[in-house]
């Protein structure tokens, strides 16, 4: 057997309170595919940063094609012929491509040779950029192109992907396999991490499966059921949320025509946006990131206002109000970052149980706050959505993303809203807690709530949804009854490959002729 | 009032000198705040760059020796800021105000021995019969070597910021530093040397208060130059052509308003001598009012980084 | 090698502890400055410190202007606060200060010399509003234009004092004057006139007036609902508007509280111990607000604590002054190097400091 390009022996890193890794090993062959596969916070991220050199290891070993290999820093791995596609916080939304992918390499040539360049391997892998453009006005699939570009430009020995298709549509993800592939041919060795299991299945030679920071098992992905490897994953067996008979309502959340500006300077505008939903009802809206997801829910919730007949609760309108005024009215939010927007950090839960909930349950007195009452409705939601921590005195910060989670949408749900707008319900939250949180929106759904789950997860969306429609650029297609839709359809709703595949189509018809 | 007493001529070339401390100062700042930090505390280095200058400018009888002093003075003082902000992450805004109230207060303390006292004098440097063209050569080729250095300054710098790697790392900090760390660049280093430069900018510029401008030490001496050098960064979008433009603005409503008090101009001296802060509100509302990305400001201004791995 | 580890939850015993640790860190500091300067540290400190309350000669003077100084301190100190909890971050309050002087004190000299009792009332609304007014000039531009709050309200103090100049020497002179700058002394005309309330302690209405702002700050920020939206706003503004607040109305409101109480703060000051509007009325309690502010934690009660004491360096500065021929600049230094180390010392609330092994390669 040949040597491996990578392998690792028995790394460990701890944090204070969390062991991220624990003697973790496997090897990967050169031009091979391996996933690296867990739920959040199985310490896959700990893993690849310390493969990129951002963080060392507190103990093993690591060799790259047989030699000893500890990198201190990113630009030693990249030496080295590493390079990693970054999920989140890699790109600069104000510098254009060229400048991009200039500050991912060592000695980047003079800029317009760089651009030459970019163009030239972005076509040749069947990602075709403009290397001029800000990163800004990029959809979230050609800034995924900036990045593979980035390293490609590099001639890695290593490509390291973190969640690549999480901001892909299906027929996006298809382009991206295909240029995978294309690497792989070349002896490009790929580490892609994942917890979706059917994307694996399709493109991985082997996969080793972490839970809580350890190797569980390697297999070859192609031999398991989705369903063997969720559960080695997990490590329990997983009961999908049960969907009760019911009969909708009248309708509760109607919009109508809904266009507002983006308050982010790089955000999406909503065009109008129209749908109207009934009680009982539960509305998924996909859409890949960045496709007017956040807009859509600030217009939902108030903090961003319409003209009053763009948003209408129960037939009454309220675009111009704010959200206090809506939530009067009975529709509360859940914005998809939890930190920061859902809940304030440093504040208790009990202050933020305040936070949104003292308009529906009468915590005040001419503007005076009753305390008592508040620390017992986070009690409440404390017990009632199984939130792990020590006390209602905890700062927001220190709960875990799926306890804090499942405090922010308790706090809604326990308000009794006539209709509850969700972003990302389970982002970044482990599966149990995931599972919870959405029985918990099946459950308020049945009781006669209308349920708007705006989600970039599509499984999660097949799974709660009644009716389904998706966000591209801005605006929304007509909703259709969720039953009996194909992944393929939706992906089309989703914008399909939003008019980025030309190179590889033109390879295929270059190769059918 | 007599206005034929008003050479436009010597006007400009006067522009140019009361131009020239907030332009370094601004430049300065300009660069500290495209690598993500907003210092506030412009108006404390600039003092303490007066004071130092003509400290040492006395002491050794070389303005040179002073200029140099002025810069150390400056970037000395931004450090307690870079450490202060960068590595015990403390608030900018609040941290950038205690730079000023102390540079103020520390000035003061080290200026008693100096009040009353003439510098030595910096010479013009002479560009021959070119310097004796008319309005050309007394606009622009009769002044101090500072002058000149300022100038070349902005040119510099665009360059430095937009066509190095140096300044496009610099951009990156300043826009995004998590996405910077990721990519492993040293955040903190980055920021540490930007701020200092933009100290030792600052510390320059009051020592040309000092030494040439006025030329003599008072307290308070900048009387928020340092203020309107931030505005100037504000008012340039963050590019140095422009920051140039906006010195040289204010720079003309100070000199004007100096030369309308002395023609004896009939609005009363108090509100000649507000007039450059009030045109800076003003020109700052003109420039606010665009909005945010057009502005330009660098989309990290002002937060704190601290890397969790 | 020392690492950085945030806390979970912010330490309460740091936040209390870190002024007094940055005011024993500002003496030592203070001291070597002393010693640099060619005094007897140990003395210097003494007497900026001690004397003023306990030297049997001075303190029988120096006691009763502790609440003199610190009236106005805390006073404005306790409207910064509330913006700068908020991320409003007002730094203009000696130009509020200065224009609700000039107001103020211009409602009582156009009274002069007719008796009332509404006289003085008045006085103090119109140094209100003068505050008030100064103030919402930066709040409209920010909220309107988007201009920086900091840049504008500190460029208006250069304008107020432009403008005080030209009153001292205008409108308000005093017409008995002899020419000299300056209006009439407020405090020798008994309707206008901010007096000592109670003879000897230096408490006078306006020392009151920050005392119930104390209080109404404290019980804003515990129990009421405004209270909690400014905490909010200032620790998580996009939080904040989900939570329903207008960041516009929180803007206005922060500048304006901050202006009516740096006017009042104006006003009593020019009508009691100053007594008069002069050219050299502003002595920068504006400023040392902002140190006061922050060494309080922004907490009302640590505010009143944080006057107290910069009050006191304040008369123990002047005596230094007199007896040991401190310069007046040193005092100044003092206090910008006191707010260094609190800023420096401020991390340990919110981090931990870890010695950490280096990290195994």
């Amino acid at each position: 057997m040949t040597v491996p390009l990578l392998k690792i022996e028995g790394l460990t890193k701890a944090y204070p309170g969390v062991v991220a890794n624990s003697d973790v090993s496997f090897a990967i062959q050169p031009g091979e595919v391996h996933a690296l596969l867990g739920e959040n916070g199985a310490g896959k991220s700990t893993l690849v940063k310390m493969i990129y050199g951002l963080v060392r290891p507190d103990a093993g070993r690591m060799a790259l094609r047989g030699v000893p290999y500890h990198p201190a820093k990113p630009s030693e791995a990249r030496n080295q012929g590493v390079a990693m596609v970054f999920q989140h916080f890699s790109l600069f939304e104000a510098l254009n491509v060229a400048e991009n992918v200039a500050l991912g390499m060592e000695n980047p040539p003079p800029m317009k040779q760089l651009a030459e360049r970019i163009r030239a391997v972005s076509q040749e892998y069947g990602l075709p950029l403009d290397p001029g453009r800000l990163v800004g006005d990029l959809s979230a699939g050609e800034r995924q192109r900036v990045e593979i570009i980035r390293c490609l430009l590099q001639d890695p020995k290593l490509l390291i992907m973190d969640e690549p298709t999480s901001v892909l549509t299906p027929q996006e993800v298809g382009i991206l396999f295909q240029t995978l592939r294309q690497l792989s041919g070349e002896g490009t060795a790929i580490l892609y991490i994942s917890h979706k299991l059917e994307e694996i299945r399709t493109l991985c030679d082997e996969a080793t499966i972490l839970r809580r920071g350890r190797v569980v098992a390697t297999c070859t992905p192609r031999d398991r059921t989705a369903r063997e490897m969720a559960e080695l994953m997990v490590g329990q067996v997983l009961t999908p949320p049960a969907k009760a008979p019911k009969t909708p309502g009248p309708v509760a959340l109607e919009v109508r025509d809904l266009s507002v500006a983006s308050p982010n300077p790089f955000g999406t505008a909503l065009k109008s946006v129209s749908f109207s939903l009934r009680r009982g009802e539960v509305l998924g809206i996909a859409g890949v990131a960045g496709n007017g997801q956040d807009e859509l829910l600030l217009a939902l919730s108030g903090e961003v206002t319409s003209p009053p007949q763009a948003v209408q609760i129960d037939g009454a309108p309220v675009g111009h109000l704010g959200p206090n005024a809506r939530r009067a009215l009975g529709l509360v939010a859940a914005p998809e970052e939890r930190l920061g927007h859902a809940a304030a950090p440093d504040m208790s839960l009990t202050e933020n149980a305040l936070l949104s909930a003292h308009v529906r349950k009468g915590f005040l007195r001419r503007g005076f706050i009753d305390w008592a009452a508040v620390e017992r409705f986070a009690k409440d939601v404390i017990t009632a959505f199984d939130v792990r921590t020590p006390g209602t005195d905890v700062a927001a910060r220190a709960l875990s993303g799926g306890n804090l989670q499942k405090f922010v949408i308790g706090r809604e749900i326990l308000q009794n809203p006539s209709v509850i707008v969700v972003n990302q319900p389970t982002w970044g939250v482990d599966a149990a807690a995931a599972a919870a949180i959405r029985q918990a929106l099946l459950d308020l759904a049945a009781k006669g709530t209308a349920v708007v789950a705006i989600s970039q997860d599509l499984d999660e969306l097949l799974e709660i949804a009644d009716s389904f429609a998706a966000l591209n650029e801005g605006r929304l297609t007509p909703p259709r009854p969720a039953q009996g839709l194909t992944v393929d359809q939706i992906g089309l709703m989703m914008g399909g490959a939003h008019g980025m595949d030309v190179a590889h189509r033109h390879e295929e018809a270059g190769a059918s002729a | 009032m007599d206005l034929s007493a008003i050479n436009p001529a010597v006007l400009f070339a006067s522009l140019i000198v009361a131009a020239t401390p907030i332009l370094l100062a601004g430049l300065g700042e300009l660069v500290v705040e495209k690598a993500g930090v907003l210092n506030l505390g412009v108006e404390g280095m600039m003092i303490v760059g007066a004071i130092c200058g003509f400290a040492v400018a006395v002491g050794t009888g070389s303005p040179f020796l002073g200029f140099v002093a002025g810069a150390v003075g400056g970037a000395l003082l931004s450090l307690i800021f870079a450490v202060l902000t960068q590595y015990l992450l403390a608030n900018q805004v609040a941290t950038g105000l205690a730079l000023t109230l102390f540079g103020l207060g520390f000035s003061a303390l080290i200026g008693q021995g100096y009040v009353g006292i003439k510098p030595p004098p910096v010479s013009a440097l002479t560009f021959g019969p070119l310097s004796d063209i008319p309005l050309l050569g007394t606009i622009l080729l009769r002044h101090d070597a500072m002058v000149y250095l300022a100038l070349l300054a902005v040119p510099g710098l665009w360059w430095a910021i937009n066509r190095t790697r140096m300044g496009l790392i610099l951009r990156a900090v300043g826009e995004n530093h998590d996405a910077a760390h990721a990519l492993g660049y040293k955040v903190v280093h980055i920021r540490l040397a930007a701020i200092v430069f933009g100290g030792a900018m600052a510390g320059l510029g009051g020592a040309y208060l000092s030494l040439i401008r006025v030329p003599l030490w008072t307290e308070g001496m900048t009387a928020g130059a340092g203020w309107i050098a931030l505005a100037l960064v504000v008012f340039a979008s963050w590019k140095p052509g422009r920051l140039l433009l906006g010195a040289w603005l204010f720079g003309g409503i100070t000199v004007l308003q100096l030369n309308l008090q002395a023609a004896g101009a009939r609005v009363p001296v108090e509100y000649l001598s507000m007039s450059p802060y009030v045109i800076t509100i003003v020109v700052l509302v003109v420039m606010s009012a665009r909005g945010g990305r057009a502005a330009g400001a660098p989309a990290a201004l002002g937060r704190s980084f601290h890397a969790t791995h | 090698m020392i690492r950085l580890e945030k806390r979970p939850t912010p330490s309460r015993f740091w936040t209390a502890a870190t002024p007094v640790l940055a005011v024993i860190a500002t003496m030592v500091a203070g001291g070597l400055m002393f010693a640099a300067l060619g005094k007897d540290p140990l003395e210097a400190i003494r007497t900026i410190f001690w004397d003023p309350l306990f030297h049997p000669q001075f303190a029988g003077y120096s006691r009763p202007q502790l609440l003199v100084k610190a009236g106005p301190l805390i006073l404005i100190a306790i409207g910064l606060s509330l913006g700068f909890r908020a991320g409003v971050w007002n730094i203009g309050a000696e130009g509020q200060y200065i224009i609700g002087a000039i107001c103020g004190a211009a409602v009582g000299l156009a009274f002069y010399p007719a008796a009332g009792w509404y006289i003085f009332p008045l006085m103090v609304i119109a140094g209100a509003l003068g505050g008030f007014v100064w103030a919402m000039i930066p709040g409209i531009l920010r909220t309107r234009f988007n201009t920086s709050e900091i840049l504008v309200s500190l460029l208006l103090v250069y304008v107020a004092q432009a403008l005080l100049a030209s009153v001292a020497l205008g409108v308000l002179r005093n017409p008995q004057g002899g020419g000299f700058p300056g209006s009439r002394n407020l405090a020798q005309y008994p309707a206008a006139a901010n007096l000592e309330l109670i003879p000897g302690t230096g408490m006078h209405w306006g020392v009151v007036a920050a005392f119930i702002a104390v209080i109404a700050s404290f019980v804003l920020l515990q129990r009421h609902i405004l209270g909690f939206n400014i905490r909010l706003s200032g620790q998580a503004p996009r939080a904040a508007r989900f939570a329903g607040v207008s960041p516009t109305a929180l803007v206005l409101t922060c500048l304006g509280v901050s202006g009516v109480l740096a006017g009042m703060a104006g006003l009593f000051e020019a009508a009691g111990p100053s007594g008069k509007i002069s050219i050299d009325f502003a002595s920068g309690y504006g400023f040392t607000a902002i140190i006061v502010a922050f060494l309080g934690r922004l907490n009302p009660v640590g505010i009143l604590l944080a006057g107290l004491l910069m009050a006191l360096t304040y008369i123990g500065g002047e005596l230094a002054q007199f007896m040991l021929g401190l310069p007046k600049a040193s005092i100044q230094a003092f206090q910008g190097m006191l707010l260094f180390f609190l800023l420096a010392l401020d991390l340990t609330s919110n981090y931990r400091l870890r010695l950490a092994k280096r990290e195994v390669a």
